[in-house]
């Protein structure tokens, strides 16, 4: 059974009013346990509303979000244990910052589920080593950070709750190239840590390619396609017309097969690439 | 949803009123208010309600919008029409329960009161619905302007202004969201008693000041990299122009005014 | 011909006034010239200077030691402060923290109002600025109702109005979607060449580095790199040890270079690395 279903999933905005917009169109998606899915698609797709309702901020106008199989909108369902199995983090998490230490923020979710003071005190210490925060910046003020510092704070609140599935909108927006790779890294070795299910919301190509098993194209309210990166760069020239740009290192390799030089399978990463070409130079077999 | 609330009364329309210019729209409004509260008779309500009806007319303002800006003060006009109606002592009495007592006088007061009330709302919506916030921005900076000469921060008070008015929709959605952030984080704010919903409320305004604060500084230096020295030499893109239509309308609530008072005099 | 902006061997250290023995020196010494014309990309990791170094060229900071010369005047001079500010303008990261008024039109008249331009002459300028940036048939919205290029493009279109030689822009791209981001790029690049207003581009975004014609590499305060961008990205290593990236193309010429086949280390775009690759693959046949 997958962990995460959505089914038949509608939302619609300002009904009835001249701005009326249907932000998500029967949507039918199944998460698996584990899973690390990156989500793709541009502004306006429905994205950050579909990743609303997995969580029950936002109540579907028709369909149904179903967590292990059950309604989270079904009458007497808890939804705020809903939103601590299924963590969310927003765009731009650090302007939600407001405790006077890095500890006490980090707390505030674990708080929130009413656990005691000594699982709290392992959760935040362990999230935050997690996400790379020295042990002396628990006692500081956030505002005394660096942003990509205040970003990590702020994944880790999230982190915090431990959360079966951890949903992220873009938490590498902004930040200068280390800080992306960082925070990525991280967050691949926590998945590989806890299991846990990671959705991942993206503007760049290059970096969900590097990271997930498995790709959500959204497009004007709709699913284009949910597979693995391979399938989903194979259909490129669609992507493409859809204004969402491929990898560079994939579009090195088509404009190779144009030049009548072939590989079984796309590339969508630079050292799969050069192993791929190495290989083919050294007249032997790819080792991946 | 915080961001479905519709902002300002702005009725964008092509009507004469719309037309105006601002600064005469805020003279007459002032001059409609002045007339409305002059003496305690019938001809200023008469006059005010032909004043709204003509101006409703002119502007192609749907009357239903005119009613519906009476819709936020109703609980105003209902206590103050029973105390009126109660508390007012004068002329027979009409009737009588214990200590409760209603007058003639009572009767007439609490109706005027009514009426007045409804008459100077739906007026000075009227001037919000036809003349969009940053157009009457500049038309109170412009009426204000002889008080430069007083040291009167004339026009840092209206770029104050424009600048809220430019920020209220980006801090509305922006509260939407911290609302949303918090809310995933498991923050509770629906239930419990006010004191509560009070403490609730902190992990909201915290970072919604922070965030306002940012925007500031971020701000302030844009404008200054964008040479603002204050109102000191400035000039405007859009000039506020005054013609004929402007003079007759000032020109025929200067009359209506005037009719009032002397009406008031020789009647009563 | 004068260069138009020179700056010459500058310190610059943010005023600690609780700890004055704490104070950090941001910039420790940097001496570069920018030409008419010029369309520069400044790269370094966050908290390399380049921010500040930006805010010397308008002077919104003075340097506390050296000079910075914008079009033959002195920063420090306050009687040249507007002029200075209307040669060299500047556009900043969130669209939203620098939009002023509430109509598109009326913000980007904002510096024209503050310099004391006639209304006739204001409009002219006001309608060639949206022009430019394509941004015409919006000038009645409001700034909300626009999406982040779109607000970005108003606020470039605010500068231009001002008739700059220069703008800078302090990572414009950051805060925009792929589409936003190719929408400032088109507009930057357009400006460059059609207006030849000179373009200085502070960026994260390697592949917009890539589409310049210079690129500085800015380090801990020093100028660390200042060459075209092929020459910078070719130095694969000490890019990442900067903290910085290169185009991907040139990182897999780069790892096969590695493995020692020759390719050109100055390979920057998809095809030109397509190019060298099937070359390679043919030679050895």
């Amino acid at each position: 059974m997958p962990i995460l279903e959505a089914k038949d999933l509608t939302y619609t905005y300002s009904i009835g009013s001249p701005f009326e917009k249907t932000a998500v169109d029967h949507i039918n998606l199944q998460i698996g346990q584990g899973e690390f899915v990156g989500i793709i698609g541009h502004t306006g797709s429905g994205k950050s509303t579909l990743m609303q309702m997995m969580n029950g901020l936002l109540k579907p106008t028709a369909g149904t979000v179903l967590l292990d199989g059950k309604d989270i909108w079904e009458k007497g369902a808890d939804r705020r244990s809903v939103r601590f199995q299924v963590g969310l983090v927003f765009q731009y998490p650090e302007y939600q910052l407001f405790e006077e230490t890095v500890y006490k923020d980090i707390a505030f979710g674990p708080k929130n589920m009413g656990l005691d003071e000594k699982e709290i005190d392992r959760r935040v210490r362990e999230t935050a080593e997690a996400v790379g925060l020295k042990e002396e910046l628990l006692e500081k003020a956030p505002y005394a950070l660096s942003g990509g510092q205040k970003r990590r704070v702020a994944i880790a609140g999230v982190m915090a709750m431990e959360p079966r599935v951890l949903i992220l909108d873009e938490p590498t927006a902004g930040l200068d190239p280390k800080g992306r790779t960082k925070i990525l890294s991280q967050l691949r070795q926590y998945h590989k840590r806890t299991g846990c299910t990671v959705m991942l919301v993206s503007h760049s190509m290059e970096d969900v390619a590097k990271y997930v098993s498995k790709l959500l194209v959204l497009s004007h309210a709709k699913v284009v396609c949910y597979d693995t990166p391979a399938n989903v760069f194979a259909r490129g020239d669609e992507l493409e017309k859809m204004g969402l740009a491929l990898p560079q290192i994939t579009r090195v390799f088509r404009l190779l097969r144009d030049r009548g030089i072939t590989f079984p399978d796309e590339v969508y990463t630079v050292n799969y690439g050069a192993e791929l070409l190495r290989a083919r130079l050294e007249g032997r077999e790819p080792q991946c | 949803m915080l961001k479905d609330i519709t902002l300002g009364q702005y009725f964008p329309m092509d009507s004469v009123v719309h037309k105006m210019d601002a600064r005469y729209k805020i003279i007459i409004t002032m001059l409609f208010l002045v007339m409305l509260f002059w003496g305690q008779h019938l001809t200023a309500l008469i006059a005010g309600l032909f004043f709204v009806i003509v101006a409703t007319a002119l502007s192609w303002i749907p009357p239903k919008m005119v009613i519906r800006s009476l819709k936020p003060i109703i609980s105003i006009l209902v206590i103050t029409g029973l105390l009126n109606l109660f508390m007012l002592d004068g002329g027979a009495t009409l009737f009588q329960w214990k200590f409760l007592k209603i007058t003639e006088q009572g009767v007439q007061t609490s109706v005027f009161m009514l009426v007045r009330i409804c008459l100077l709302i739906a007026g000075t919506s009227l001037l919000t619905y036809t003349t969009s916030p940053i157009v009457l921005t500049d038309a109170i900076e412009s009426l204000l302007s002889p008080l430069k000469k007083l040291n009167m921060p004339v026009h840092e008070l209206a770029m104050m202004m424009t600048i809220a008015l430019r920020f209220i929709p980006t801090l509305i959605e922006e509260t939407d969201k911290i609302m949303s952030a918090q809310k995933a984080r498991g923050a509770d704010l629906e239930s419990g008693n006010i004191i509560q919903r009070a403490h609730a409320l902190v992990p909201i305004l915290i970072p919604l000041f922070v965030s306002a604060f940012r925007r500031a500084e971020e701000l302030a230096l844009a404008m200054e990299c964008r040479c603002y020295h204050g109102g000191e030499g400035r000039t405007r893109l859009r000039v506020l122009k005054s013609g004929m239509r402007d003079y007759i309308a000032l020109g025929l609530m200067i009359l209506m005014l005037a009719a009032v008072i002397v009406l008031n005099a020789v009647l009563y | 011909m004068e260069s138009l902006i020179k700056i010459d061997n500058v310190r610059f250290s943010y005023q600690n006034t609780e700890e004055p023995e704490k104070q950090t020196e941001v910039l420790k010494g940097i001496s570069l010239e920018f030409e008419h014309g010029e369309l520069v990309a400044v790269l370094g990791h966050n908290g390399s200077g380049k921010s500040t170094m930006a805010k010397l060229l308008n002077a919104i900071l003075l340097p506390t030691e050296g000079t910075v010369t914008v079009a033959g005047m002195d920063t420090k001079d306050e009687d040249k402060l507007l002029d200075i500010r209307q040669h060299v303008g500047m556009v900043f990261q969130n669209p939203d923290n620098q939009i002023v008024a509430t109509i598109v039109e009326e913000d980007v008249a904002f510096g024209l109002e503050n310099l004391g331009v006639p209304t006739d002459e204001m409009r002219a300028r006001v309608d060639q600025a949206l022009h430019a940036v394509g941004m015409y048939e919006f000038r009645e919205h409001a700034p909300h109702q626009l999406s982040g290029g779109q607000k970005q493009r108003v606020a470039i279109a605010g500068i231009i109005a001002m008739r700059p030689d220069c703008i800078v822009l302090d990572e414009p791209t950051a805060m925009l979607d792929p589409q936003g981001r190719k929408e400032v790029m088109r507009t930057i690049k357009l400006l460059n060449r059609d207006y030849g207003i000179t373009v200085i581009l502070i960026t994260h975004e390697m592949d917009e580095a890539a589409q310049c014609d210079r690129v500085i590499v800015i380090d801990h305060g020093t100028v660390h790199m200042d060459a075209p961008p092929e020459k910078v990205f070719s130095h694969v290593r000490e890019m990442r040890e900067l903290g910085l990236d290169v185009p991907q193309p040139t990182e897999l010429c780069d790892l096969l270079r590695q493995s020692g086949y020759d390719l050109d280390p100055e390979i920057m775009t998809p095809e030109a690395a397509a190019d060298a690759i099937a070359k390679l693959l043919t030679d050895k046949k």
